[in-house]
């Protein structure tokens, strides 16, 4: 029997609950041409591309046009680029294999003090040399040359735009020293490709796929020609650099056409976003008193900002900023789960308690931003209040 | 003036210290003992936000302040 609509329940006004997502930099929300090519490549390519009977030749085709995509939109050669399980794992992968190719000249790995975990966890298996950056999230250029020219540094490794503060690195300036010292530079973009150009000059570059609005569980690795990688892991039996067996091929197929449709609209979004960040920028300064707004005000990603505010718990406006539909982050200890500030914070010396860090998708609309900015400072005046200041 | 903030999470030390930092004279050094691993990078802060003087960790776990206004 057909359910009847019951008029006894009241109409919620779905304007006033609906939620508005603001953490994109930690996982965008699927583009809609990837969920169209992660649909259809499911239907297609589910065969494993490696066996020779006509489903696994469409599969093959599937993989071969991604690999192309990939390599148009990174303006790289399709033989170059590797995919992986994440871009935690790419990136895991690029400094663990750059730096074993480089055995022979040296063992040491230098790499900034903002660079993902991911990265830093690599960095802890080896010798690694930290190089500090300023206020506004900058790496120190000349300590930057002085490690990468030291006798025995293997690898280098700068995060093209840090994930926390959104500041832009000097990625040309940084690759300029490592080309003059020989040295390779490992570059991870996840939080760039989609949404601001990466310079020139690197050697090797992961990325996320669902940091542009591709798929969970795809991971791009790129190792330009003539730079010395060995796997990490052992190889299987098609002796191809890469993640150990199958990649999942739909996701892959999603990832690289979503790429290609995100690069297409990048400078529009990009325009967009820059002026809605510019305009939390200001209001979190001008509304919420002892407040301070992180990170690079102009060389910064268009789509991310962070700010700190004195005497609140970072969990606590979390929980309630949650409890009134918005989504976001935060680099307060009592939010992670090492319980530890995160160490991008404290390499700026800024504040870490009360953290948030905002991040826009491409739908991301004025409206949710200043519903965002009306309702944030009464928020941190009760988290004040309940604390006494 | 100490102030025992051991065992508390930060943001409490840094609220301690923003309570009792009228207590003392200017000119005049407050001891804020934390042991919260935010503390060593926010109690600096702090001083920089509101115009006091960060006088360094004489010891693990403690941080001098200098009231300046």
């Amino acid at each position: 029997m057909p359910r009847q609509p019951d008029d006894t329940v009241p109409k919620v006004d779905d304007r006033a609950v609906r939620a508005a997502y603001l953490d994109a930099a930690t996982a965008a929300p699927l583009h809609p041409v990837a969920r169209e090519a992660l649909l259809a490549a499911l239907a297609d390519g589910w065969a494993d591309p490696v066996r020779l009977y006509a489903a696994g030749r469409r599969a093959q085709q599937l993989a071969e046009a991604a690999r192309a995509a990939f390599a148009e939109a990174l303006a790289v050669r399709p033989d170059e680029i590797s995919l992986w399980p994440s871009g935690t794992a790419a990136a895991q992968a690029a400094v663990l294999g750059g730096r074993a190719g480089r055995a022979r000249q040296g063992d040491t790995l230098v790499h900034s003090a903002i660079e993902h975990s991911a990265v830093l966890h690599a960095a802890r298996t080896g010798k690694a040399v930290e190089v500090p950056v300023d206020r506004l999230g900058r790496i120190d250029l000349d300590a930057w040359d002085r490690a990468v020219s030291a006798p025995g540094t293997a690898l280098a490794s700068l995060i093209s735009a840090s994930h926390e503060v959104g500041t832009l690195q000097p990625v040309a300036a940084a690759a300029g020293y490592c080309a003059e010292a020989g040295v390779p530079l490992f570059v991870d973009a996840a939080q760039s490709i989609g949404h601001a150009e990466v310079p020139a000059g690197w050697s090797l570059l992961s990325a996320s796929a669902h940091k542009w609005g591709g798929p969970p569980g795809v991971g791009v690795l790129v190792v330009r020609k003539g730079v010395r990688w060995i796997s990490p892991f052992p190889q299987d039996d098609l002796y191809r650099p890469g993640a150990p067996g199958a990649v999942d091929l739909p996701a892959v197929v999603a990832a690289a056409a979503s790429l290609r449709a995100v690069l297409g609209e990048a400078s529009s979004v990009a325009a967009r976003q820059t002026a809605l960040v510019a305009r939390i920028r200001e209001r979190v300064a001008a509304t919420v008193p002892d407040v301070e707004v992180v990170g690079d005000p102009d060389r910064r990603l268009p789509h991310l900002v962070t700010f700190s505010c004195l005497y609140v718990d970072g969990e606590a406006l979390l929980h309630a900023l949650d409890r009134r539909g918005f989504a976001v982050s935060s680099g307060s200890s009592c939010t992670a789960s090492t319980l530890r500030p995160s160490h991008v914070l404290e390499a700026m010396g800024v504040l870490s308690h009360g953290n948030v860090r905002v991040s826009l998708h491409r739908d991301t609309t004025a409206e949710e931003v200043d519903r965002f900015l009306a309702v944030l400072p009464g928020l941190v005046a009760e988290i004040r209040a309940e604390a006494g200041m | 003036m100490t102030l025992d903030c051991l065992g508390q999470k930060c943001p409490l030390p840094v609220i301690r210290l923003a309570q009792n930092i009228g207590k003392v004279a200017v000119g005049e050094v407050i001891r804020v003992l934390a042991d919260d691993p935010a503390a060593r990078n926010d109690i600096p802060a702090w001083c920089r936000m509101k115009g006091q003087e960060y006088l360094g960790s004489p010891e693990p776990a403690a941080f001098e302040v200098r009231r300046v206004s």
